[in-house]
């Protein structure tokens, strides 16, 4: 199913369309496309099959981010990008 | 088994406290329904979540679900599968798909098994990483079979302008976007021309959020508008599903028929309109789609523009890929369980013949697909 863990962003390539962010420490390049205009940096997004969808505010990504802190610092680098990755996977229905 | 224990961590937006609570609303409420209301969950997402935490047996016999076709693996007839099969046997093709595309069989068998014969197959989370390999092998035709419905449509549309760009020339798309609105309407229409001899019928829908994240909930206005069957736009956890019903129920037992949004957190009536305009600007509409099991459904699938015709797939390979139909399993009743008018334990094959490690039919592939839902949690099934 198509849930994410909020992600921070943490620099923005306007020419690109991209921006790199932060999911609990993993770090990787997503598109912009879908809310080119209303991003800044330091803004928490969700992801969507390696896309940000939607801003949400502070307070509630900050909750949210704690939940699942707990069990992903238990993890490996490795096995936190593939869980953090996984848990985005989708097959669009 | 990570993959699991990320999966106990949204057990805690899952408060069975708050289910439970919401389930004897919904009893208390639907006490004062004349007749037994039947909710169809579009989306394959939904199913899953209904099977997994047992959500119909908490509800009253007059509130009964029927499961829709929302499962985009499920309703891939096997003429495509067969495109994909074929265009990742080219030479010089690099095929990439997203989710379990890569186990459904076509007639020529699964990607899995094209990938075993040597073909060069790549599952991929996100339309961009696309977009990497086909950067890193300029010598390569990287197609992309894009599958999905209006949830991954625009990636697969960002994926062609961030191609275009940068000028890579060698990446394709092989369109098999659908539409969510579309094959609802069909399913009401058929079941409206011969509905006495069908034991479900459709009252009320709950639509799945992230479809409405990108397409807005506005989609589904013409439901209770023009059809008289109320909608909510619901969230995927267990509680949101609950809470939708409970809408739902409201809505019949003041008498309202409306087109409501439960997850009011990131779904709006008008959408993502960045996302909605790039999706029109490379796709449009097909005249005619074939679902798996549900047949031809008019405007209910996406193609890419005429003035992109070098990037599809469909166009460029034409002369190798066949359009003959092919016939399913002839003992496979997934047709009538995408129109939600059978349930998979009806199916003279479900959990012998059929099953997950060897699925005769497509909705026993995917996790989103109905006959897999029953088999992983079947022991919840009865009662
Ligand atoms: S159990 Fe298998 S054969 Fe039967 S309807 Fe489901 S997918 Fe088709």
């Amino acid at each position: 199913m198509c849930l994410s863990i909020p992600s921070k962003v943490v620099s923005i390539d306007r020419e690109k369309v991209t921006a790199v962010v932060d999911t609990m420490g993993v770090k990787r390049e997503v598109g912009i496309d879908f809310i080119e205009h209303e991003v800044k940096l330091g803004d928490y997004v969700l992801i969507h099959i390696g896309f940000a969808m939607n801003i949400i505010g502070e307070e509630e990504a900050l909750a949210s981010i704690e939940t699942y802190r707990e069990i992903l610092e238990l993890m490996s680098e490795e096995e936190r990008q593939r869980a953090i990755t996984e848990s985005e996977s989708c097959n669009g229905g | 088994m990570r993959k699991l224990q990320l999966k106990e961590l949204y057990e805690r937006f899952r408060d069975p406290a708050t289910i439970k609570a919401l389930a004897k609303l919904i009893e208390k409420e639907a006490r004062s329904l004349e007749e037994p209301l039947n909710i169809m969950e579009v989306c394959g997402g939904h199913t899953h979540t209904i099977m997994k935490y047992g959500l119909k047996q908490l509800l009253p016999d007059s509130i009964r679900f029927v499961h829709g076709p929302g499962c985009p693996v499920c309703i891939m007839p096997k003429e495509r599968i067969d495109h994909a099969y074929i265009l990742s046997k080219e030479e010089g093709v690099i095929l990439a798909t997203l989710g379990d595309m890569i186990k459904v069989p076509g007639s020529r068998g699964s990607l899995q098994k094209a990938r075993r014969e040597g073909a060069d197959i790549r599952f991929v989370y996100s339309p961009l990483d696309v977009l990497k390999i086909a950067r890193e092998n300029p010598d390569k035709k990287v197609i992309f079979f894009a599958i999905g419905f209006e949830t991954t449509t625009p990636m697969s549309a960002a994926l062609l302008e961030h191609a275009i760009k940068e000028g890579l020339e060698n990446l394709l798309l092989h369109v098999n976007h659908v539409t969510v609105p579309e094959v609802m309407q069909e399913l009401i229409d058929s079941r409206d021309e011969h509905i006495d001899s069908y034991n479900n019928k459709i009252d009320a829908f709950i639509g799945p959020s992230h479809v409405s994240v990108i397409a807005g909930a506005k989609i589904y206005r013409r439901f209770p508008q023009r059809y008289g069957r109320p909608v909510v736009v619901s969230g995927f956890e267990p509680v949101d599903v609950m809470e939708g019903v409970l809408m739902l129920v409201r809505q019949f037992v003041e008498g309202r028929c409306e087109l409501e949004i439960q997850y009011r957190r990131s779904v709006t009536m008008e959408g993502n309109t960045s996302a909605q305009k790039m999706i029109d600007r490379y796709f449009c509409k097909r005249e005619l789609f074939k679902w798996r099991g549900l047949g031809n459904i008019p405007h209910s699938a996406l193609r890419l523009r005429d003035e992109y015709a070098r990037y599809d797939a469909e166009r460029v390979y034409a002369d190798i890929l066949p359009l003959e139909e092919i016939e399913d399993h002839k003992l496979c009743i997934c047709g009538d369980i995408l129109r939600g008018m059978a349930e998979p334990t009806e199916c003279m094959v479900f959990g012998t013949a059929c099953k997950p490690s060897n699925p005769l039919g497509s909705c026993m592939v995917s996790s989103e697909g109905a006959c897999a839902a029953y088999y992983k949690y079947g022991d919840l099934i009865g009662g």
